[in-house]
């Protein structure tokens, strides 16, 4: 098996003694989240990064060269093809990329929630201390739940529609916590009550279907962090909902975030939805990561032309109405049969600028600049030059 | 329980939706067990009159072979096959409601309410003997019912895990044979082999009442219980397995593992939870359908059931009985959808508030 | 009660096996009731025909349950209200009458003997008036002594066809007198019913319109067995038939099963001459039975006698004929019956008796043969009357064993004769619910259709057959039923009891008929003269010519003489067959103990 392109990956918190901010996130963690994420410098220089490495003391979650192949009658799907990245408590990292990239299969991976046999998973997935992948499945079921939980893009079909909105959460709690149902009942209520439901007492005996599509989500919020996991991942927490609910929901996860100090992954297609959210974004392309910067790195000094795509198909409210929104055309390649050299390079308005190297080799993902890693056969004037001039006004 | 607490809440002053849903359900029951009565009074004797068939011909089949025309007209009158057909009707439908009279030509016999006819053949009011032969039904089809339901769900539960597994293909190609082979032919077969050939089970015409001896009402309805629950748990195997590959895709089962549930919850409480509400459906009816008489189990088995009783009153031609059993049949159909209907109300929450 | 069954079973599975292995050595004393008597040869093997004309396994060993089964449902057990063959056998067991048949083997099976009464009909004044004479000491199940008075109540209660519409009309056809709808139910007085007398407690005197010199043959009918009038609850008395017999009702559940146990106020002193043997403590029937099972546990030994004495089904009649084993615990028994089929006068151009001719020439004897199952399904008939009813004779008048596959040629020289020389269309009807009709009328159709004679196949329901189709003039007529397949079974084994009914163009009402077209002045004729005949030897001659005129004028296909192939199991003693009924005696059966 040939060695992988090294995926380095930004360090979720700084290492010791070389963190920018100095104050370790455990610490402060309600204090930190009262800054703007854009203000949070790069987390960088981590020596593991950019191999196999160790990761920072302080990561909980730490996935490295993370493979996850389908094998199909049509030939091996490889959903996620080797990527890596690190995560701390209190920490929010945005995986973003269109479907098919692998973003979901990289969060079911970690969740253990493919279906046994017909997945193929190598790599690391640590979990604090615990190694996710080839634990037993029965030590991954316990860790579900209770040390990591997830919400869901579509509420309403993600929650059983025949048991009252009380009885899942009571259900999630009593699995993992040795207590009695009208503890575990009280607690539901708690949790409600936490997420912003009104009438908590009474609305937890209703049923999903009884409730609006923001109330679910935040039910199903409530839901996932009842045991008080150390990990959330949220995927796609607002596509289903409409504009002034996702505000809400994505300020009703930020504030639990630093309440309960958890570590968050939030998977999306939409850049707007994880830029005052994360700390960290990672975009994936064909199952790998493209780019890998702190938030403020990848919407102020992008390095991928797919980067530029998406940030130009986000719609913004600053936005002229005028400008279109110019979605990145072409779709998404095959995960049987990835394109040769750079996957992006059929899709790539500057494949042509590499002199052939787009087509015939795959770009490593580099450190362009400190802390900042991209894949991309570019020169670093040229991606300054388009960048400055072709992308920037546009937006 | 769920229903109650529901709304001892914030619906407290809201009509109970599920009592007013009880009570239009009730009611169009009884509209189509009234409509069924008309229905099937028609196809009886209605039918035959308008195909030809003269007041006299009804009238032959409950004389003698050896009756002459006066005689065979004078029944005729005597069971008022003369009277226009709505009066007819009216009084069968009086007779149901408030009960009857019958001039057997030597004595009126009484048949009460609800009367469903009076057999001039075996000279006895049709729903006793109903009501005698109802038992052995019973026994038949809750047994095999039970059967069918654990045996079917759980082998429709299991091939739908192991899909396209050897499990699953063996169990998919018996559940096929199960559905396509004829009760006559596998009760048969059984017989033979394992109550004449073996001598494990009790041989045809075995009936032991439960209140008399519950070990050998068992023992002797094992193979007819088997046999019957052999065809319906292949198709209700089929069913579980199509319903079970649907719902494990559903999302909320991928939210039920992500709280971390243990795997069996997921599939019994989860899964099959909601696999399991259109299967009620059909489990009622079909249980419905089965007490009205489960005609060639118990014909190949002796068993004096209602199905029997249905079996013999085609064969002698006694049209009252056969009306009251079709009767009965339709009653039991009505009532098992009436019961499906509000069970489902029960299980499936959004039923209630649509 | 099951598990005694079983047991039972068991015990004598393994009773069998070491009797057997003993190579039948007499003296094994079972139960001390058992005289020795016939137990010599009941270690016999088995073999078929074995209980044809003599007796299987002869015993007089007393004790243990009997068990018939039955598919399908009896008409009625009320003695004044049944026409099954088979019931009219088993209802010797609780009901006596004044003459009965003889439970004995061979023709004396045949033979009427005196039950209630001390000896056969005394007739007077021309055949008109039979004067019977009572037993001493009979008695009903409860003690009470039974008078003429309970037979002439008998006899007059079913003569209310409205109330017992199943049983024979002999009486109301033959007797004087009788008011217009009259009815027992009506008219509790007696008095007002003049044809029958009882001077006194022993005597009944029956008074006939016209002389019947076989009128034994209704003394015997079981609407003379005794009902006392206190106890008879019209529809009802079948629930709870009071026993004149050797065996009461302990209970009937209609449909489903009966159970009979000794009689305490039977005295077989009182019955000499019957042959009832009365082996069994008890007797049980099972009602409502599917018919391939009844076979599965006959050969298992689940069931004793299928009561219904037709033999096993054709599906279990080619494993069991196949089987050496089997077959040799099988009796194919010749029935009082015939499947035959009328070619009716009424239907142009079959009113021309060489166009009947021609169809009783042309079609395929073996083919008829073959829809009933071959040789052991019965004999190819060459006339209506069965070999053993008394007074069969033997003739071919047109050559059916020369020419078993049918005789073309002749048959066409017949068309020729009857204007029709290039054959002719009609219809021919069968019962729908029959499959052995059904390949009759194919059979028919193939082979006639050789001769030019286009059969086109009408099927009728079974139960309306007579009452709305085949055996209504008009519609017959109408629908120009030419060819109509039928069966017939004697009422008991004489010329009248087989023949009256189907060939005598007097009996033809407007419908129900079992005479469905045949019309012969010489046979109406030697009905009568039968009839007046008192000596049964020339009565018979008389019948057997009578059944000669019918060929004659080729009135019938003749077709098959019925044959049942009966199972015998091993678990039953004293087995045969009674000419009487044609099927195993069941007032003689004992059960192996």
């Amino acid at each position: 098996m040939s060695q992988p392109s090294p995926s380095p990956s930004s360090p979720a918190g700084p290492p010791s003694g070389s963190s920018a901010d100095g104050t370790p996130a455990e610490n402060a963690p309600a204090e930190k989240r009262s800054r703007r994420r854009r203000e949070a410098p790069p987390s960088t220089g981590l020596d593991g990064i950019g191999g196999l490495g160790a990761a920072a003391p302080d990561t909980f979650l730490s996935v490295r060269d993370l493979r996850v192949h389908f094998p199909t009658d049509d030939g091996v799907v490889k959903s996620v093809d080797g990527i890596s990245f690190d995560l701390a408590r209190g920490k929010t990292l945005g995986i973003v990329g269109e479907s098919g990239s692998g973003k979901s299969v990289t969060s079911m991976s970690i969740m253990g929630l493919h279906k046994p046999g017909t997945v193929t998973m190598t790599g690391s997935i640590r979990l604090g201390s615990e190694e996710l992948i080839g634990a037993g499945s029965e030590t991954v079921r316990e860790l579900r739940g209770k040390r990591m939980a997830m919400i869901f893009q579509d509420p309403l079909s993600a929650m059983h529609p025949f048991y009252t909105v009380g009885h899942q959460i009571v259900e999630a709690y009593k699995m993992h916590n040795d207590v009695s149902t009208s503890v575990a009942k009280k607690h539901a209520v708690e949790m409600l009550d936490r997420v912003g439901i009104p009438q908590a007492s009474s609305r937890v005996d209703d049923y999903p279907h009884q409730f609006s599509g923001g109330m679910r989500q935040r039910a199903m919020i409530a839901m996932a962090l009842s045991c008080d996991p150390d990990l959330l991942i949220a995927d796609e927490p607002t596509t289903a909902l409409d504009v002034t609910v996702q505000a809400q929901i994505l300020d009703l996860i930020r504030d639990l975030q630093s309440e309960f100090n958890s570590a968050v992954i939030i998977i999306t297609h939409d850049l707007g939805v994880v830029a005052e959210l994360s700390d960290d974004i990672m975009v994936m392309y064909a199952g790998r990561a493209v780019e890998y910067a702190t938030a403020a790195d990848v919407f102020e000094r992008p390095e991928h032309p797919y980067t530029w795509g998406l940030l130009s198909s986000m719609p913004r409210l600053d936005r002229a109405r005028t400008d279109r929104l110019r979605p990145i055309p072409g779709s998404p390649p095959s995960l049987i049969n990835v394109p040769s050299g750079c996957p992006f390079h059929p899709r790539c308005a500057y494949a042509d600028r590499t002199g052939g190297l787009s087509q015939s080799q795959r770009p490593p993902l580099d450190e362009k600049a400190p802390g900042h890693y991209a894949a991309c056969h570019l020169t670093p004037e040229q991606r300054t030059e388009i960048w400055e001039n072709d992308i920037r006004p546009t937006l | 329980m769920v229903v109650g607490q529901t709304w001892s809440h914030h619906h407290r002053v809201r009509p109970n939706p599920l009592l007013t849903y009880m009570i239009r359900r009730l009611i169009s029951a009884v509209v189509l067990l009234f409509v069924v009565s008309a229905v099937t009074f028609a196809i009886f004797f209605l039918l035959p009159r308008v195909a030809g068939a003269t007041a006299d011909d009804l009238a032959s089949r409950y004389v003698g072979k050896t009756a002459g025309q006066e005689q065979i007209h004078a029944a005729a009158v005597r069971l008022g096959f003369t009277d226009p057909i709505w009066v007819q009707y009216g009084r069968f439908a009086k007779g149901i409601v408030v009960g009857s009279e019958y001039n057997t030509g030597v004595s009126i016999e009484q048949c009460p309410a609800p009367c469903l006819g009076y057999s001039f053949i075996t000279q006895n009011p049709v729903l006793p003997d109903l009501l005698d032969r109802l038992p052995v039904t019973l026994s038949l089809a809750a047994g095999a019912a039970v059967l069918w339901l654990f045996g079917g769900v759980a082998t429709g539960v299991v091939s739908a895990l192991k899909r396209g597994s050897p499990i699953d293909r063996t169990a998919m190609g018996i559940a096929l044979a199960g559905v396509s082979l004829p009760i006559f032919f596998t009760g048969l077969l059984a017989l033979s082999i394992f109550s004449y050939g073996l001598g494990w089970t009790a041989q045809g015409g075995s009936y032991t009442p439960f209140q008399e001896n519950p070990l050998m009402w068992a023992y002797d309805l094992l193979l007819p219980w088997i046999t019957l629950s052999f065809l319906y748990a292949a198709a209700y195997a089929r069913l579980t397995r199509a319903g079970m590959l649907e719902t494990m895709n559903e999302d909320y089962i991928r939210t039920a593992r992500a709280k971390g549930l243990r795997e069996r919850d997921v599939v019994v409480r989860h899964g099959l939870r909601a696999a399991l509400t259109p299967i009620l459906t059909i489990f009622g009816l079909d249980l419905g359908l089965l007490l009205g008489g489960a005609i060639l189990t118990e014909s190949t088995f002796s068993l004096n059931g209602v199905g029997k009783y249905a079996v013999d009153a085609v064969a002698n031609n006694d049209l009252p009985k056969v009306l009251g059993v079709t009767l009965l049949g339709a009653t039991f159909i009505v009532v098992a959808n009436l019961v499906v209907d509000l069970l489902y109300a029960v299980v499936d929450p959004r039923v209630r508030v649509s | 009660m099951k598990n005694t069954r079983l047991m039972a079973v068991a015990a004598a599975a393994v009773l069998a096996l070491g009797l057997s292995a003993c190579g039948g050595s007499a003296s094994t004393g079972t139960g001390g009731s058992g005289s020795t008597g016939g137990s010599g040869g009941s270690s016999a093997a088995p073999a078929a025909d074995a209980a044809i004309g003599k007796i299987y396994n002869p015993s007089t060993t007393k004790g243990g349950t009997l068990r018939f089964g039955m598919a399908g449902d009896w008409d009625s057990v009320d003695p004044g209200d049944t026409y099954y063959g088979l019931s009219w056998n088993f209802l010797r067991n609780y009901a006596r009458t004044l003459v009965v048949f003889k439970a004995a083997p061979g023709a004396e099976g045949a033979k009427l003997v005196p039950d209630l009464a001390t000896s056969l009909g005394k007739p007077s004044d021309g055949n008109k008036t039979w004067t019977y004479t009572l037993r001493d000491g009979i008695k009903f199940e409860d003690g009470t002594p039974i008078t003429s008075k309970d037979i002439k109540y008998a006899v007059a209660r079913q003569l209310d066809k409205d109330t017992f519409p199943n049983g024979p009309t002999y009486f109301n056809d033959f007797l004087a007198d009788i008011p217009a709808g009259y009815s027992v139910y009506k008219d509790k007085n007696l008095d007002d019913l003049k044809s029958i007398e009882t001077p006194d407690d022993k005597t009944i005197i029956f008074k006939l319109k016209t002389g019947f010199s076989g009128f034994d043959y209704f003394a015997q009918l079981p609407a003379t067995a005794p009902v006392p009038v206190a106890k008879d609850t019209g529809t009802k008395y079948k629930e709870k038939v009071v026993s004149s017999g050797p065996y009461k009702f302990v209970s009937y559940s209609q449909g489903k099963n009966m159970e009979l146990d000794r009689n305490p106020n039977y005295d077989p002193k009182t019955d000499p001459e019957s042959g009832r043997l009365a082996l069994p403590d008890k007797l049980t029937v099972e009602l409502g039975l599917n018919a391939a099972d009844v076979d599965n546990r006959l050969q298992s030994g689940g069931l004793d006698v299928d009561i219904a004495g037709t033999g096993v089904q054709a599906e279990s009649q080619g494993k069991i004929l196949a089987d050496p084993t089997l077959k040799a615990k099988t009796d194919n028994a010749q029935a009082a019956r015939t499947w035959f089929s009328v070619l009716n006068s009424d239907v142009a151009p079959l009113d021309n008796v060489d166009c009947r001719k021609a169809v009783v020439l042309a079609y395929d004897k073996t083919g008829y043969q073959r829809a009933y199952g071959g040789n052991t399904g019965g004999a190819i008939a060459t006339s209506l009357m069965p070999p053993n009813v008394p007074g069969h004779a033997d003739f071919d008048l047109y050559n059916f064993k020369a020419k078993p596959q049918g005789d073309p040629e002749a048959a066409k020289a017949e068309l020729a004769k009857c204007g029709q020389p290039n054959g002719f269309e009609t219809n021919v009807s069968y019962r729908a619910e029959r499959p052995k009709e059904k390949a009759t009328a194919e059979s028919l159709q193939q082979s006639l259709a050789k001769v030019g004679i286009k059969l086109n196949i009408k099927a009728y329901p079974t139960a309306d057959y007579t009452k709305l189709y085949a055996g209504k003039p008009d519609y017959a007529k109408a629908n120009k039923l030419g060819v109509i397949i039928y069966g017939w079974g004697a009422d008991w084994p004489d010329g009248f009891g087989f023949l009256s009914q189907i060939v005598d163009s007097r009996v033809i009402r407007p419908s129900g008929n079992t005479n469905l077209g045949i019309k012969v002045p010489a046979v109406d004729a030697g009905i009568d003269q039968a009839m007046a005949e008192t000596d049964a030897t020339k009565r018979d001659t008389i019948w057997g010519n009578v059944d000669k005129s019918v060929m004659e004028a080729a009135a019938v296909i003749p077709g098959v003489w019925a044959k049942g192939l009966l199972f015998r199991p091993d678990t039953i003693t004293n087995v045969f067959v009674n000419d009487g009924f044609t099927m195993y005696d069941y007032a003689a059966m004992g059960v192996k103990q």
